[in-house]
């Protein structure tokens, strides 16, 4: 599903944010990403969805070389992977509801489908009671759910969660990553980074760790 | 529907939204004032042709013979006129129907029932056959019996040598007044981009390509180019009925029914395509230069 070869980033001012990086995710897997901050992680994230593009070596996402796209191809590239990042970036100027429509309006899709898709994704995280709340209200662990539901609703075939359980209780950051566990069940590739040890020791699913922007 | 019209009616929908606010209309507001200035020199340019051509344009001279002449050397006169190469039509006015046109102007019927006696001479109006009509007026002067020659088509031409002048004027006025239209709604555009950055980088983040992110602020610069082009045939409306209050009076005393028409149908449509293309293309201008700069991070 997703494969790193040497890849490498080095930013213009000199900072090596990974070196000589390689990896390979199966489809259906469930790995993790644990590393200290500044180890690298956010940024070997954005590299899968194209945010960021490798200095050298390959990304490869579902058999495509991410780092040849051509821009009007990177679209497309997104709408197959749910991105869950620490700041949520949810929208504030609109409801729950709209939050998790967003995905689905811009594939044309007819309004009544959207929303019945938008409605289950909610309640698989279990925020469907909240639909018309504005994201403002909700709780640290429901603005994640509601990020997850977001990234999810157009069912892609990966996921991507960058320190989902930072800023969360103990009991939140469980209920979140059981969440993530159940879309895995259902065959969603999972790739998520932290730096809470204790939590992924308890899942038992591959580690990979990141130092000092090599995977060792 | 397919996707593809649904999302087109999502970008219009969503652009109307942004338009039916204070800032959209008072954006609108402002390009209809500007576009009002040439929409409405055109519209009086027109009115001021259709005045122009009822007066002649065919080269015409004005013959006065002497009050006293007797009508044996008007007739002489005639038949010297009609032999002439360089004359195409005559036409003789006696005195009798010259008063007749007179007294049915307004006021004039009193003044000349007060007179007792017919004070015009007999005239006759010449067509010349071609427009040099200086020699040939000169020439006929010189008949016996002519008391004052009248070449009287010059004004005419003079004033289509300014009707010109008025529409080169309004030419150059429109096309800057229409960079001045395309510059606002660049920055009209560019302040909607700005307030929507985050629901932008968001969507992009979730994989909307750039023809999904355009699509409304192309509608957006479509519809305030166009809501600017009603606007402005409202204004010219409405200025064209206040001046028509003191045209109307001004006409009647000369005996006319003249009044300052709106711009024909077509006119007007060419306006509002002209300020809607205008809008759409400083959206284009606003989104290409100031979309790209928006990517998630």
């Amino acid at each position: 599903m997703v494969s790193f070869s040497a890849v490498a980033k080095r930013y213009p001012g000199g900072k090596t944010a990974l070196e000589s990086v390689s990896f390979a995710l199966a489809a259906g897997e469930l790995a993790f990403l644990i590393g200290r901050s500044g180890a690298g992680k956010s940024t070997l994230l954005k590299l899968i969805p194209a945010i960021e593009r490798p200095t050298s070596g390959a990304v490869i996402v579902s058999g495509q070389n991410v780092g040849a796209l051509q821009r009007a191809a990177i679209p497309y590239l997104r709408r197959n992977i749910g991105l869950v990042f620490q700041d949520q970036k949810l929208l504030y100027d609109r409801s729950v509801f709209d939050n998790v429509m967003l995905p689905l309006s811009l594939t044309g899709q007819p309004p009544q489908e959207a929303a019945r898709r938008a409605r289950a994704a909610l309640d698989k995280v279990g925020l469907l009671a909240r639909e018309k709340s504005n994201p403002i209200e909700l709780s640290g662990g429901e603005q994640q759910r509601l990020a997850i539901a977001r990234a999810v609703v157009n069912r892609p075939a990966l996921l991507i969660a960058d320190e989902p359980t930072a800023n969360l209780d103990a009991e939140s950051a469980a209920k979140v990553l059981d969440i993530f566990v159940a879309f895995n069940q259902v065959g969603v590739t999972v790739l998520i980074a932290t730096h809470d040890l204790a939590l992924v020791e308890r899942f038992g699913k591959r580690v990979l760790h990141l130092a000092e922007g090599r995977l060792g | 529907m397919t996707g593809w019209l649904r999302q087109h009616r999502a970008a219009l929908r969503t652009a109307l939204q942004r338009l039916w606010r204070p800032s959209g209309l008072a954006s609108a507001l402002v390009i209809g004032i500007a576009v009002s200035l040439p929409a409405g020199g055109y519209a009086l340019l027109e009115s001021l042709r259709a005045l122009a051509g009822r007066a002649t344009l065919e080269p015409q001279i004005s013959l006065f013979l002497r009050p006293e002449a007797k009508r044996a050397e008007a007739d002489a006169l005639g038949r010297a006129l009609r032999a002439d190469p360089r004359v195409s039509k005559v036409r003789f006015v006696p005195r009798e129907d010259a008063l007749k046109q007179l007294s049915a102007v307004e006021g004039m019927g009193e003044v000349i029932a007060s007179l007792g006696r017919n004070p015009l001479p007999d005239a006759f109006v010449v067509t010349a056959s071609e427009h040099a009509l200086e020699p040939l007026a000169a020439d006929l002067a010189k008949l016996p019996g002519v008391a004052h020659v009248q070449a009287d088509s010059a004004w005419a031409r003079r004033l289509g040598a300014l009707e010109r002048l008025g529409r080169l004027g309004l030419w150059l006025l429109a096309a800057l007044l229409g960079a001045g239209l395309v510059a606002v709604i660049f920055n009209t555009i560019r302040l909607q981009i700005l307030t929507q950055r985050e629901e932008i980088e968001v969507s992009k983040l979730i994989g909307a390509t750039d023809a999904f992110i355009r699509r409304p602020f192309y509608y957006l610069g479509l519809l305030q180019g166009a809501a600017g082009g009603v606007f402005a045939l409202a204004i010219v409306a409405g200025l064209l009925a206040a001046l028509n209050i003191e045209v109307r009076s001004l006409a009647e005393s000369y005996g006319s029914s003249f009044r300052l028409a709106f711009l024909p149908a077509a006119g007007a449509g060419i306006v509002l395509a002209v300020a809607a293309g205008l809008g759409w293309l400083g959206a284009h201008l606003s989104v290409s230069r100031h979309l790209r700069e928006i990517e998630p991070r």
